[in-house]
């Protein structure tokens, strides 16, 4: 027999995360349950022996060396430059990429979202993950403008399915898809071409509930993220705004 | 460059946090040479951002792109081999008593292996409750996870160490990621 606190609330008990009256409350339970009394002997056992082990591993004097150096000299613009490779293809975008790098760099990013970090962590993430698939051989892992293609290319790669819909007729063809990470998890990238510009749509399930559309520009890109039908939508790309919001609304249809 | 002034702020307000930069990324990473990259590459990467860090918890803010450097890693450096989602059988068997535990967890390696046998997302909780004394709404913000859901993922976390402390032999952990 487990009583069900000992999985739950006794964890907040014991790191100190709930309010006194649940604590008190607890309190009271503890005193009659030797379940959550025995995990929790049990929880403190583990700290300090974990405590008294010592984990917290300490900066290597190298690290802390290069990091400065990294501080001092090399400028952000240096390690994109140095990742633009030998393919012609995409070397004109690596450029406009370390151009507007260059520039972003005197630039201080104003957010309409000033304080959500949560917010801007994942835009820069999204800008960066489309940076990322300009450069050479990286756009794409399916190469085709066929959705019934594309769509079926995702199946045992996600576990999840990424709605895959071409939009040619109204002015963003599908130029492919790849896997790419996002936040730490693997999402589906979609890639739209818009004129002779490229838009990245990253796709992932999400338990929340659906939103709006919410944008904004970084390092001279554009994003847009929003949530439908129990999936986080999230696309970068260097068209206008008013296009990301167009090709938003298509996906959203 | 950033200008000067903003240089002045990142060493005062993210350097510091170099330590729980690199200590994270050594628990999730379990190389040293891999995590000193993974953390350098981080804190070049929030160097970049720090324009748009607008004051806060500047070491959750820190460590959220840490974890997201180290996950990318992970991802880029062993293909094909997914999370390992909680095995819910394991979670059934009894906890093992305190007394065991102390026992077993009485040294440092044994503590190191059964941490390091976690899947990553129970290690890094882990790591950041007991070893960084982060609070539920730190870690939140770190991993993404829903303030919600900290403490039943820290719980699942524990009880997966604590029997990794007393059964050193099982090894269902290891194949994740």
């Amino acid at each position: 027999m487990s009583c069900e606190r000992a999985d739950t609330v006794l964890h907040g008990y014991f790191d100190n995360e709930l309010d006194a009256l649940s604590a008190a409350d607890f309190e009271r339970h503890l005193a009659e349950c030797p379940e959550c009394t025995r995990a929790l002997e049990g929880l403190k056992a583990l700290r300090s022996s974990m405590n008294a082990a010592q984990l917290y591993a300490s900066t290597p004097a190298s690290l802390r060396k290069k990091v400065l150096g990294d501080i001092h000299s090399a400028s952000p613009i240096s390690r994109v430059r140095s990742r633009t490779s030998v393919q012609k293809r995409w070397s004109w975008l690596a450029l406009a990429a370390a151009l507007i790098l260059m520039a972003y760099a005197g630039w201080r990013v104003s957010s309409v979202y000033r304080g959500a970090n949560h917010e801007e962590v994942l835009a820069a993430e999204v800008v960066d993950a489309h940076l990322r698939s300009l450069q050479p051989g990286h756009l794409t892992d399916v190469v085709s403008t066929d959705q019934h293609t594309v769509k079926p290319w995702f199946d045992g790669k996600v576990d999840f399915a990424p709605p895959v819909h071409d939009f040619a007729e109204k002015g963003f063809p599908l130029e492919g898809g790849r896997l790419d990470v996002v936040h730490g998890r693997t999402v589906a990238a979609l890639v739209y071409a818009r004129r002779k510009h490229l838009v990245s749509v990253f796709i992932w399930p999400t338990t929340e509930a659906d939103s709006f559309p919410r944008a904004g520009s970084l390092q001279g890109y554009q994003w847009i993220s929003w949530r439908k039908g129990g999936m986080e939508f999230s696309a970068a790309s260097d068209v206008a705004a008013s296009d990301l919001e167009q090709l938003q609304r298509l996906l959203t249809q | 460059m950033l200008d000067s002034q903003d240089q002045v702020r990142f060493e005062a307000l993210v350097l510091p946090h170099l330590d729980a930069a690199y200590n994270l990324a050594r628990w999730l990473l379990r190389q040293g040479a891999d995590a000193e990259d993974a953390a350098q590459e981080a804190m070049l990467r929030s160097y970049r951002f720090f324009p748009g860090f607008h004051g806060g918890d500047v070491r959750a803010w820190l460590l959220q792109i840490v974890r997201n450097t180290c996950y990318t890693w992970m991802e880029k450096n062993r293909h094909g081999q997914d999370m390992t989602e909680f095995d819910e059988e394991l979670h059934e068997s009894p906890s093992p008593t305190p007394e065991a535990l102390a026992i077993a967890s009485d040294n440092r390696e044994r503590l190191t292996q059964a941490l390091e046998s976690l899947p990553p997302r129970f290690r890094e909780v882990i790591v950041l409750r007991e070893l960084e004394g982060c609070s539920y709404k730190e870690i939140a913000t770190i991993t993404s996870i829903p303030i919600g859901t900290v403490m039943s993922t820290l719980s699942r976390a524990r009880r997966q160490l604590q029997l990794a402390l007393t059964n050193p032999g099982r090894k269902e952990a290891n194949h994740e990621l």
